[in-house]
C-alpha cells in the first residue's frame, strides 16, 4: 500500500511537469527539424542559434493569439475538450517509471507458507521490513507502487479520445465531426490489440505493475527480445492511439482541413498539442518500460555501483535515451510513411493486427504452461509474423478498392 | 466506359511477400529519409537575406533604360514596346530629337513604366528594334507607395548605371549605336 508524503509528492509532480512541458516544446521544434532536414532544408534557424528558441516563441504566440470562438459553437464543451485532451495525457503520465525503480513488497500471503491460516508475526515483520525500505528507497514514478499500473495507463490514455470526439463535436462543423468520428473509430479499433499485445507480456510478469515489469526484465531479459510481434504490434496501435502518422486521420489536413482541430485557435489549439505530444512522451516511456526493460542495460545500470545519487542519475538517463529513439522514431516515421486510406487502417487493426495478437497471446500461453525457453516464444513470434506477409501474399486481393488506372496515349507510346 | 482503341486499363501490381510484411518497406523508406536527414550538407535551400541568390542571365526582373555609348538612352520614342506591351504599362511621350542627335528623329521625352501593373513578360525586351529596353535580373522590387512604383525614364537610366556597374547584368547588345535594326543596309 502506497503512502504519499505530499512535498515530496508535490516536488515530484512539479519537476516532471517542469521537464515535460518544454520536452513538447521542444519535440515541435524537433519534429520540424527532422523534417527540414530529410527534405534537405534548414527548417525554423531564425530565432536563437539554430532556432533554438522557436519553441519560446511558439508558446508565446499561443498565448498572445485572440481564441476564436466561433457562434455556432457549444461552449462548454467546446472550452472543455483541449482541456481535456491535455489533462488526460499528463495524467496517465503519473504512473510511468522515468527513473530508478523499485518493485513494490509482494502481500504477505505470497511471503507466508503456502495454506498457513494466517501470516506469524515473523512474517509480517519481515513483510514490515522491506515495506520500510520500498519506501525508503527513491523512485523514478509520479505515483509509485500502484499496482494496477499498465492498465490506469491505458484506461486514462484512451480517455484521451473523449476530447478529440467533444472538440469535433461541439465544433458544429462538418470537417471536425469527421475527424472526430474517425477518431473514435480508429481509438477503439486499435485498443484491441494495443491491450492484447500486453496481455503476453503480462503472462510473463504476473504484476500489471510497471516497475515490476522492469524488474522482470531486468533478471530475465528483455521482452523484445522474447516477444518481438507483441512489441510491434503494440508499437503500431500507440502510433494510431496517438494519431501519429500513418494513422493521423482524425487531423488529415489535406481531406478534412483540420478534423478536429478546424475550429481551435491560439492557447485551446496549443493545449490539444501539448495534450499530443505528451502522449507521444507517456507512450516512448511506455515502450522502454515494458518491452525494452527500463532502466536495465545489459548491466551497465549497475556502473555506478551502491551510489543511490549516481545510480540515479545513470538509470534515469538509460530510461530517457531509450525513451528519446522511440520519440525520434515516432518522427522518422512520421516523415517517412503516407496516411493510410482509412479502410486500409481498419483492415489492418481488425484483419491483420487483432488476429495476430491473439494467435500471438496463445503462443505465449504454451509456451508458459508447458514451460519452454522463452526463446521459442521468440520463433513463435518471428514465424507468425513471417506467416502473416504469407497469408497475405497467398490470400490477399491486392489493394482494395483502388481504381483501375486510365493510360493515355503518350505513356502508351512510351511503353 | 466507351470503348477506345487507344487507351489501356492497368490494374494496380499486386503486392509481394515483402510488402505484404510492410517492415522491410518501411525499413527501406527510413533508409533514404535518414540517408537525407545525415547528409546535411546537401541543403538545397538559401538563406536568403543572407545569402543571395545567383539569378540566371535571362531572368526577367525589373525594366532598364539601356544608354548608348554617349550615356544619352537608346530609345527612339517607336512605341512598339508599349503596343507589344499585354498590360498597357508603358507609357512614352516622344518628342523630336535634339538637333545635335544626327542618329535618330525622335527620342523619349518620359518614358514611363507601371511596375506593379507590368507583368514581367519580357514582350517589350523582344519588341524594342533598337534594344533599348531589357529586364534586369533585379528581383527584390520593393516600394512603399503606388507612386513609388511607377518607374520614370531617369530611374528606368539609373537602373541601368546600377546594373552594369554591380556586373550583373552586362550591356547584352552586340549589334551598333543604336543596335540592330539602326545599322545601315
Amino acid at each position: 500500500m502506497p503512502e504519499f508524503d505530499w512535498l515530496t509528492l508535490s516536488i515530484v509532480i512539479f519537476g516532471v511537469i517542469a521537464v515535460v512541458m518544454p520536452t513538447v516544446g521542444y519535440l515541435t521544434l524537433s519534429e520540424r527539424k527532422i523534417s527540414a532536414w530529410m527534405q534537405d532544408r534548414f527548417g525554423p534557424n531564425r530565432v536563437g542559434p539554430f532556432g533554438l528558441l522557436q519553441p519560446l516563441a511558439d508558446g508565446g504566440k499561443f498565448f498572445l493569439k485572440e481564441a476564436p470562438i466561433p457562434r455556432q459553437v457549444d461552449k462548454v464543451f467546446f472550452l472543455i475538450a483541449p482541456a481535456a485532451s491535455m489533462c488526460t495525457a499528463l495524467v496517465a503520465l503519473a504512473v510511468v517509471p522515468w527513473g530508478p525503480t523499485k518493485p513494490p513488497v509482494g502481500p504477505v500471503a505470497t511471503i507466508n507458507e503456502v495454506g498457513s491460516p494466517a501470516p506469524t508475526a515473523d512474517t509480517v515483520e519481515k513483510f514490515e521490513v522491506k515495506q520500510a525500505a520500498y519506501k525508503e528507497s527513491f523512485k523514478g514514478v509520479v505515483m509509485p507502487g500502484l499496482d494496477i499500473g499498465i492498465l490506469y495507463v491505458f484506461a486514462v490514455g484512451s480517455l484521451a479520445v473523449y476530447g478529440i470526439i467533444l472538440g469535433g463535436w461541439a465544433s458544429d462543423n462538418k470537417y471536425s465531426l469527421l475527424g472526430c468520428m474517425r477518431s473514435s473509430a480508429q481509438i477503439i479499433s486499435y485498443e484491441i490489440p494495443l491491450g492484447m499485445s500486453i496481455v503476453g507480456v503480462l503472462l510473463y510478469t504476473g504484476t500489471l505493475n510497471l516497475e515490476g515489469i522492469i524488474d522482470w526484465q531486468a533478471k530475465n531479459g528483455w521482452f523484445i527480445a522474447f516477444q518481438p510481434l507483441a512489441f510491434l504490434l503494440f508499437m503500431t496501435s500507440v502510433y494510431a492511439e496517438c494519431n501519429r502518422l500513418p494513422f493521423d486521420l482524425p487531423e488529415a489536413e489535406q481531406e478534412l482541413v483540420g478534423g478536429y482541430l478546424t475550429e481551435y485557435g491560439s492557447l485551446n489549439f496549443g493545449m490539444f498539442m501539448i495534450g499530443e505530444y505528451t502522449h507521444m512522451i507517456t507512450t516512448s516511456l511506455l515502450m522502454t518500460v515494458v518491452f525494452c526493460g527500463g532502466w536495465s542495460l545489459f548491466g551497465l545500470e549497475n556502473a555506478a555501483g551502491d551510489s543511490v545519487v549516481w545510480g540515479g542519475i545513470l538509470k534515469t538517463a538509460i530510461v530517457l535515451a531509450k525513451a528519446g529513439f522511440f520519440l525520434v522514431m515516432y518522427q522518422l516515421v512520421r516523415w517517412t510513411i503516407p496516411r493510410f486510406r482509412f479502410d486500409q487502417l481498419m483492415d489492418l487493426a481488425w484483419k491483420v493486427m487483432i488476429p495476430l495478437s491473439i494467435l500471438h497471446l496463445l503462443g505465449a500461453m504454451l509456451v508458459r504452461e508447458f514451460g519452454l525457453s522463452n526463446w521459442v516464444l521468440t520463433g513463435i513470434s518471428v514465424a507468425l509474423f513471417l506467416a502473416a506477409g504469407v497469408a497475405g501474399v497467398v490470400f490477399g486481393k491486392g489493394p482494395r478498392n483502388t481504381p483501375k488506372r486510365r493510360v493515355t496515349v503518350p505513356e502508351l507510346a512510351a511503353r | 466506359m466507351p470503348a477506345e482503341s487507344d487507351v489501356m486499363w492497368v490494374e494496380p501490381a499486386k503486392l509481394g511477400l515483402f510488402e505484404q510484411l510492410y517492415l522491410p518497406i518501411i525499413t527501406d523508406g527510413l533508409t533514404t529519409t535518414v540517408k537525407h536527414l545525415l547528409s546535411i550538407g546537401s541543403r538545397r535551400t538559401e538563406s536568403y537575406p543572407e545569402q543571395e541568390p545567383k539569378m540566371p542571365p535571362n531572368y526577367r526582373g525589373v525594366h532598364r533604360l539601356n544608354r548608348d555609348a554617349d550615356g544619352r538612352t537608346k530609345c527612339v520614342a517607336c512605341y512598339m514596346c508599349a503596343t507589344a506591351c499585354p498590360a498597357h504599362c508603358i507609357d512614352i511621350v516622344a518628342a523630336p530629337a535634339p538637333a545635335a542627335w544626327k542618329d535618330r528623329e525622335k527620342y523619349p521625352e518620359t518614358f514611363v513604366i507601371d511596375e506593379l501593373r507590368c507583368i514581367y513578360c519580357g514582350m517589350c525586351e523582344e519588341a524594342c528594334p533598337v534594344d533599348a529596353i531589357e529586364l534586369t535580373t533585379l528581383y527584390d522590387l520593393t516600394g512603399l507607395s503606388r507612386e513609388q512604383m511607377i518607374f520614370d525614364k531617369e530611374k528606368l537610366l539609373s537602373v541601368f548605371d546600377q546594373t552594369t556597374k554591380a556586373g550583373t547584368d552586362p550591356v547584352r547588345t552586340s549589334g551598333g549605336a543604336l543596335g540592330p535594326a539602326s545599322e545601315p543596309k
